[in-house]
């Protein structure tokens, strides 16, 4: 039993990394009709701001320690952080431990810049050309952008740890009338699966409950008519698109301390996060959700030794079958409306 | 050269020529190589064929800036690094029997079919003698191959499968890197000392067959020392997330975890394992303990403090005290402002031994350098004493077993040298099970002609 | 001048990709060995086999593609399962391609009949998941579990205790056609040039044309207009009472088969399959290629094909040394400038220049790279109303 809650667990936390990144994938599917392959990018740039708001605090400046040398026997160089000096070794300190989540802070804007950039300067023009041509020029981006990371981050993964506070396991057990130690969970995924869900929820009730969701949510319906009705849907479709770029920088943000980012961990989830926007059904966003947890945590369960020692190999194909199984019951999606991306 | 010289090499075959052959003139004079690539002009070709994009890229580049280095120093450029240690002394820094050297680079991308392509451009197009670097056992077997049937020398690279010197060894290759055994015979007095004999050892695999000879040698060097091996669960490669194998390790009743993942993988089930508790945990009345039997210094920049007092092992490291090590450190310090890695230490001194051998045997020639490097004895390049068996091409030297350091003073000595394990406790016979038993053989050189 | 059942236009057509191809060693050797531009030439053997072979991977794969719009996103899977055929017949019977080639276009047919079943049930993006779910089954099982069939991470290859029933005492220890010997070549040194013809390209070479005969046949055939109509409109189509789904599932399997087809010359060149032939980014790659150079065209798919294989392989191993003899005659300053610059887009960053091209083509040759060729066609033959019938079907796919 406890082993079972401990899988429910790690595929809630995978769910909520696919989930987030579906999201922003089925929103500019559903409202611009775009196949974005640089989304997994989007992600990946989120990842990078956590890198470099911690890089940023910890420039330094060269001191001499003549006491030590280093590996040539040289007199050490060591390197004191500007903001050690700034504010005191605490608040310097203070600072670097929580770069994760402040560069949650500073993702928003960039990312929304990032997508504003793209939107206009480069989507925009593809949506009326086909798939295809759509494919072929973000597939392009999203190269471009992992090479210019891999330029200047290069191609190791980079520790960016959670702050201290976050450090450890809370006895999750305990509180579900377990003994103590057998269901023990690290703080810092029960945090991302906390921010997983106020961010799904807000996405969702900022399209219900806003005027400017509804008319983005009547335009995923039928786009001709809202435009028709002498509504300016482009603008809105912008601010979807940087929408959709904050939600996968967010999650490229808070993902960094339980996957070391890599410039190629964009390129990664990409296919990934296609299966489950396709299994959630094109155009829903609560298809969309739905299928990364239903995927994260069926992934979960095939990884357990028990069900790997009975089909060998299982958790390596789990998401393809399932998404093939589904796609074969159902013919759309897990809640995919009939006509879009068919053709 | 004459204006219209055929050269021809090999059977001139019906049609292969028919579209081009009609305008030129058909003579035809039989100047055959006599053995692939054969170098005429004043310079002779090696090819560096490493990673440069895709997940190991910054390894290929540290490889590519040792070659790089070793190649200079060939050519009696800067300050001839472990030229001046190298206890052979066929090499004067003038070159290779009189030829300067020169090098041509390619791209892995750490997938064998484009290794592959890339080590054929090199010998197709650019001429070369001799291909070094890589950074995977797949990419090495795939490589070695290529090179045995072209008819020209590989120099290994960065590979730690069993294989490579086992099952698929091959008369044309060498492989100055370490394996999976030697990781194992290195790495269990160690464990034993810190660990003792009672222990329940749980293993996480990467799916694929360096994560299997690992873990193969691995679990029978710790059962050797008495240790229960309670699992062995493979992961798939490119995980990414590894909570739901890391889960189960807890209560499953063991009491060390054993992580046969390399590079990006180790890196992230080494965090996760940390963040999940493991190394503060208790199980069995000990402390729970994380072991990785293979490390790099990539790996460790990668994984940050949670390698801290986790045990491993190394084929080399910067910090040896030997004068050759010293020698290479200071040169390759000097040039480019940072320690070698162990893998820009083998590609550096695979080089060197290439030109050396070449020198020794005279003659470019695949099968006379192969028979120059089978037996070789030699001292001066880091490890101690060294030898290139000649039954497998593998070679046996002193293997670290290293350690996350507690209290590191710059981001280079993240690491620590726990133990130099002395040759003779990692050396094995040539038919070891482990390595492709009595079916394994080198197969006949080829030079190609 | 009508051959072969192709119109006068075709059959020029068809002339002059043959000379093309036959001259290929030729033409793609443009600069002197030794000089300091050699390094762009491409016209030595395994480049040269790679241009044959993903062309007709490409050429097989527009089959379906280009005139069905169905998107396939796992046809590396026929690719891998056709390697995997060769080098099994390798270590079974013997180093002649004959049997591992038929085989491997068998299996790949079978292979394709059964994901195509399944997939062709759905269509759109639908579809397109469907057939990356069985490649990526197939890749993830091949590199782990499945090892003892296909070996793994290593790639499968032949091992000298392998059975090899028909290998006589004489047989070429290298794969070959009737003992024509693939790895050999002849080489021919020109002045400063040097030209190599080898055995393999003349045979992938010769078989990428005819298959590429074969393919304007079906363009060109009743079943191809059926399959054209397919993508003009379905719905419509299926109201005429008639049932497409046959025809597409045809068109699969076809496109399979080339697949299939590719595989098995890859193998043949090089008696190796690795795992990763079937992975994602292999299917994604021959997607870009059509894309690239203009899906549902006949040439199209070839020039991408051509295109990608040239800079992954030319661009990746352009290195400092390099950069520095080509810019030592500027200024300091301006030499470092530029190698600094260059440092962007060749050697270790080759991705980026291509990823670069991917979008300045789609940019600005909506129709792929066949479009840029028409463009300066049409300019120099401003009065000539239509271009020569090779991409007079140049339409964006979808």
């Amino acid at each position: 039993m406890d082993a079972i809650i401990l899988q429910i667990l790690n595929g809630l936390d995978k769910g909520s990394a696919y989930a987030l990144i579906a999201l922003g994938l089925t929103l500019i599917f559903g409202t611009l009709g775009v196949v974005n392959f640089a989304h997994g990018a989007l992600f990946m740039i989120g990842a990078f701001v956590a890198v470099t708001l911690q890089r940023v605090f910890s420039l330094s400046y060269d001191q001499v320690d003549p006491t030590k040398t280093d590996f040539l026997g040289n007199p050490l160089v060591v390197q004191i952080p500007y903001i050690e000096s700034w504010f005191g070794p605490e608040v310097g300190h203070w600072l670097m431990d929580w770069s994760v989540p402040l560069a949650i802070i500073a993702a928003i804007p960039v990312m929304l810049i990032v997508g504003f950039v793209m939107e206009r300067g480069l989507i925009k023009h593809f949506y009326k050309r086909p798939h295809a041509d759509q494919i072929l020029v973000t597939f392009g981006l999203a190269i471009v952008l992992q090479e210019l990371v891999k330029y200047f981050f290069g191609a190791n993964p980079i520790q960016t740890g959670a702050p201290d506070a976050f450090a450890g396991s809370m006895d999750f057990g305990v509180l579900l009338g377990f003994d103590p130690n057998v269901i023990i969970y690290p703080y810092w995924r029960l945090v991302y699966f906390g921010f997983a869900a106020l961010v799904l929820g807000g996405v969702f009730a900022f399209l219900q409950f806003t005027t400017f969701g509804m008319v983005v949510r009547a335009g995923m319906a039928d786009r001709e008519t809202v435009g028709l009705l002498g509504i300016n849907i482009d603008r809105r479709f912008t601010l979807m698109f940087g929408l959709a770029a904050a939600v996968a920088g967010m999650a490229g943000v808070m993902y960094t301390p339980i996957l070391a980012p890599n410039y190629h961990m964009g390129m990664d989830f990409l296919v990934l996060s296609f299966v489950v926007v396709v299994v959630g059904g094109m155009g829903s966003l609560p298809g969309a959700v739905a299928a990364g947890f239903l995927l994260g945590i069926l992934q979960s369960f095939a990884s357990m030794n028990e069900i790997k020692s009975l089909i060998p190999g299982i958790d390596q194909v789990i998401i393809y079958l399932v998404a093939i199984l589904i796609l074969l019951t159902r013919p759309r999606g897990l809640l995919g409306r009939a006509g879009v991306m068919e053709d | 050269m004459s204006k219209s010289n055929f050269t021809r090499r090999g059977l001139l075959k019906t049609g292969a020529v028919t579209g081009a052959g009609l305008a030129m003139p058909t003579i035809f004079t039989s100047g055959a190589m006599a053995f692939t690539n054969e170098p005429t002009g004043d310079t002779v070709t090696f090819g560096f064929n490493v990673p440069q994009t895709g997940p190991y890229a910054d390894e290929g580049l540290d490889e590519l800036r040792a070659q790089e280095l070793a190649i200079e120093h060939i050519n009696g450029m800067g300050d001839g690094g472990m030229l001046n240690t190298f206890s052979s002394k066929a090499l004067g820094g003038d070159g290779i029997m009189g030829k300067k050297a020169a090098f041509v680079t390619g791209d892995t991308q750490t997938k064998s079919d484009a290794a592959r392509a890339s080590a054929k451009s090199m010998i197709e197009k650019d001429g070369v003698v001799m291909i070094n670097g890589g950074s995977s056992s797949g990419v090495a077997v795939a490589v070695q191959g290529l090179c045995q049937e072209a008819g020209i020398i590989f120099m290994a690279g960065l590979t730690h499968s069993n294989d490579t010197t086992g099952k698929d060894r091959k008369a044309n290759g060498f492989r100055h890197f370490f394996n999976a055994y030697m990781s194992g015979a290195a790495l269990a007095p160690v464990l034993k000392n810190a660990y003792g004999t009672d222990r329940r050892a749980y293993h996480l695999t990467a799916d694929y067959t360096w994560g299997w000879t690992q873990q193969e040698s691995i679990q029978s060097a710790t059962e050797a020392l008495g240790w229960e091996t309670v699992n062995n669960v493979m992961t798939p490669v490119g995980a990414g997330d590894f909570s739901s194998y890391i889960t189960p390790v807890l209560n499953s009743g063991a009491d060390v975890l054993i992580l046969n993942h390399y590079g990006g993988d180790m890196i992230n089930s080494l965090t996760q394992a940390v963040q999940f508790g493991l190394r503060d945990a208790q199980a069995n009345g000990k402390n729970f303990e994380i072991v990785v039997p293979l490390y790099s210094e990539l790996m460790a920049a990668g994984a940050g403090e949670n390698i801290k007092g986790v045990y491993g092992s190394m084929n080399w490291n910067w910090q040896l005290t030997d004068p050759g090590t010293q020698a290479f450190v200071k040169s390759f310090g000097e040039k480019y402002g940072r320690p070698p890695s162990n893998s820009a230490h083998t590609c550096y001194v695979q080089t060197l031994l290439y030109a050396d051998a070449v020198t020794r045997a005279g003659s470019f020639n695949p099968c006379a350098v192969a028979e120059a490097l089978e037996g070789f004895e030699f001292d001066g390049m880091g490890n101690g004493p060294v030898l290139y068996r000649a039954e497998d091409h593998q070679c046996f030297k002193d293997v670290l077993v290293m350690k996350g350091a507690d209290n590191p003073t710059t981001e280079y000595d993240t690491l620590e040298i726990v133990e130099q394990t002395p040759v003779s406790q990692v050396t094995y016979e040539p038919n070891h099970p482990m390595f492709g038993g009595d079916e394994a053989s080198l197969g006949e050189c080829n030079d190609g002609a | 001048m009508k051959m072969l059942g192709l119109s006068r236009k075709d059959t020029t057509f068809l002339l002059i990709v043959i000379a093309l191809t036959l001259f290929t060693p030729i033409l793609l050797q443009p600069f002197p060995e030794g000089s300091g531009l050699a390094t762009f030439n491409a016209g030595y053997p395994d480049l040269m086999q790679r241009f044959a072979i993903f062309g007709i991977f490409a050429i097989g794969f527009n089959i379906l593609f280009g005139l069905t719009g169905y998107l396939s996103f796992g046809h590396a899977a026929f690719l891998g399962v056709g390697s995997y055929s060769v080098v099994w017949m390798y270590k079974l019977l013997g180093y002649s391609v004959v049997p591992g080639i038929l085989l491997a276009v068998v299996v790949s047919a079978v292979f394709a009949l059964v994901i195509g079943f399944i997939s062709l049930r759905r269509s759109g993006i639908y579809f397109s998941i469907l057939t990356l779910a069985f490649a990526q089954m197939s890749y993830n099982l091949a590199y782990s579990v499945l090892t003892p069939l296909t070996n793994g991470e290593t790639g499968l290859q032949v091992y000298t205790n392998d059975p090899q029933v028909l290998m006589g005492e004489n047989s070429p220890t290298s794969p070959h056609f009737f003992g024509i010997v693939m790895n050999e070549s002849s080489k021919l040194n020109v002045g400063g040039w040097e030209f190599t013809f080898n055995n393999g390209y003349y045979f992938t070479a010769i078989v990428a044309i005819l298959v590429f005969y074969l393919s304007m046949r079906i363009f060109r055939s009743p079943f191809g207009l059926m399959l054209r109509a397919i993508k003009t409109n379905q719905t419509r189509l299926n109201y005429t009472g008639l049932n497409s789904r046959p025809y597409t599932l045809a068109a699969f399997v076809i496109s399979g088969m080339y697949a299939g087809l590719a595989g098995a010359l890859m193998a043949s060149m090089d008696p190796l399959a690795g795992a990763e032939r079937m992975q994602w980014t292999a299917s994604g790659e021959v997607v870009l290629m059509t894309i690239l150079g203009g899906a549902g065209t006949l040439m199209g798919p070839i020039l991408g094909a051509g295109f990608i294989k040239y800079f992954e392989n030319i661009f990746s191993k352009i290195n400092d040394n390099m950069l520095h003899q080509w810019f030592a005659w500027m200024p300091d300053g301006i030499e470092n400038f530029l190698i600094g610059v260059s440092h962007f887009f060749v050697g270790k960053s080759w991705h980026l220049t291509l990823g670069l091209l991917f979008m300045l083509v789609v940019i600005f040759l909506p129709g792929g790279l066949v479009e840029g060729g028409q463009r300066i066609a049409r300019r120099f033959r401003s009065r000539k109303s239509k271009d020569d019938g090779s991409e007079a079907q140049t339409q964006p796919a979808e």
